[in-house]
């Protein structure tokens, strides 16, 4: 898909570049938008390494602990399949809490060791994912990030006048949408159950 | 109030941060810089990604495709509040996480940061995510080939998250 997508840029633009009789403006476009990325990331440099230095800090005085203990009694309400002191369960807190810090190198792995210790609570086919993983991808996928720091610094890059306006309305469209895609998660999960596992 | 929220978040953090670091007595330096690094390494590791959509639509805009683009889409797109500007972003971030920051940081150079398209796409890239690499990395690497209905869910949330950040941008922004 993001093949077709990408290709599909390129083509249409060299054809529709031939047709309006500006083929040459494809190789300048083509280099310029090349040295720009690059500009661009090297840019980004500086903010992604200061503020992944703050939350390395953040991580290590306990800030996902403390989220943890927040977060605990949402996820309890939201795992019903899960004992409360499974593997699982913590590291379903962790990962959800680092998410929400938007610390995407320590939430991965504790992503991964939450779906290995979900699979050995899956009654059902192996193969096959259980209530508690849809449930945990749906979260996962939909996670409030209280700090956007990657967006963040590409608006600090751009010259932004207020380079955090944004934090609000992301905030607001992610609960949104994680609110629809627990809804759903439930919905589809009581539709599923009638035709459980055999 | 949500501007508000925004100007005392950072500056909030940050305090907190030292604050609990003191109080835990972590090595602070020691630890930024280890923070730090890895935050360099991100970056140079999105070059890649950068490059591959910021020639892709720079070619696509200089020669005059998304003026099309924008002509076709634009008089269905306007009446839901949506630059079609956009629309390759929203199709773009739940297939990859990568080519949509391309897409974003592209918008946000092109149009401004502070233009309506730089805040709605700001908003668009951190409210949504891309499901189908989370799906596949973290069922893959159970074994899991039967997602069930894990694709429903997971892009009904990122098409709330897309429509609710048109509809809060149109109302904060505009």
């Amino acid at each position: 898909m993001v093949n077709i997508i990408w290709m599909g840029m390129l083509l249409i633009g060299m054809i529709v570049a031939a047709i309006n009789g500006k083929i040459d403006a494809v190789t300048t476009a083509a280099l310029k938008g090349a040295q720009a990325a690059v500009d661009f990331a090297l840019g980004l440099i500086a903010i992604m390494a200061f503020w992944l230095g703050i939350m390395k800090v953040a991580e290590e005085a306990g800030l996902i602990r403390l989220l943890s203990r927040v977060v605990k009694p949402v996820t309890a309400f939201l795992f019903p399949s899960v004992p409360r002191d499974h593997p699982a369960m913590g590291a379903i807190i962790m990962n959800l809490s680092a998410n929400i810090l938007g610390l995407g190198n320590a939430a991965t792995p504790m992503g991964l060791i939450a779906m290995k210790e979900l699979q050995k609570l899956n009654r059902g086919d192996p193969q096959k994912a259980s209530d508690a993983m849809c449930t945990f991808l749906a979260l996962n996928t939909s996670c409030i990030t209280v700090i956007p720091a990657t967006v963040i610094g590409i608006r600090i890059k751009a010259g932004s006048v207020n380079p955090t306006e944004i934090v609000g309305t992301t905030i607001f469209a992610t609960a949104c949408g994680m609110a629809v895609g627990v809804t759903v998660d439930r919905i589809m999960r009581r539709i599923y159950g009638y035709r459980k596992w055999r | 109030m949500v501007s508000l929220a925004a100007k005392w978040a950072i500056p909030f953090i940050l305090f907190t941060v030292t604050l609990l670091a003191f109080v835990r007595r972590v090595n602070v330096y020691e630890v930024f810089v280890r923070g730090a690094q890895e935050g360099f390494t991100t970056a140079i590791k999105t070059i890649p990604f950068l490059v591959a959509m910021f020639v892709a639509i720079s070619v696509f805009r200089a020669s005059g495709a998304m003026e099309l683009f924008v002509s076709i889409f634009s008089p269905v797109t306007n009446l839901f509040g949506i630059p079609a500007e956009v629309i390759p972003l929203g199709i773009m971030r739940p297939l990859s996480g990568g080519g949509a920051l391309g897409i974003t940081a592209e918008l946000i150079k092109t149009y401004g940061p502070d233009s309506f398209i730089g805040r709605l796409a700001s908003t668009l890239q951190g409210s949504t995510d891309t499901t189908f690499f989370v799906l596949t990395l973290y069922f893959g690497s159970v074994n899991v080939v039967k997602y069930r209905y894990a694709v429903v869910s997971g892009l009904s949330a990122d098409i709330t998250g897309f429509i609710a950040s048109v509809v809060i941008c149109n109302l904060v922004f505009k």
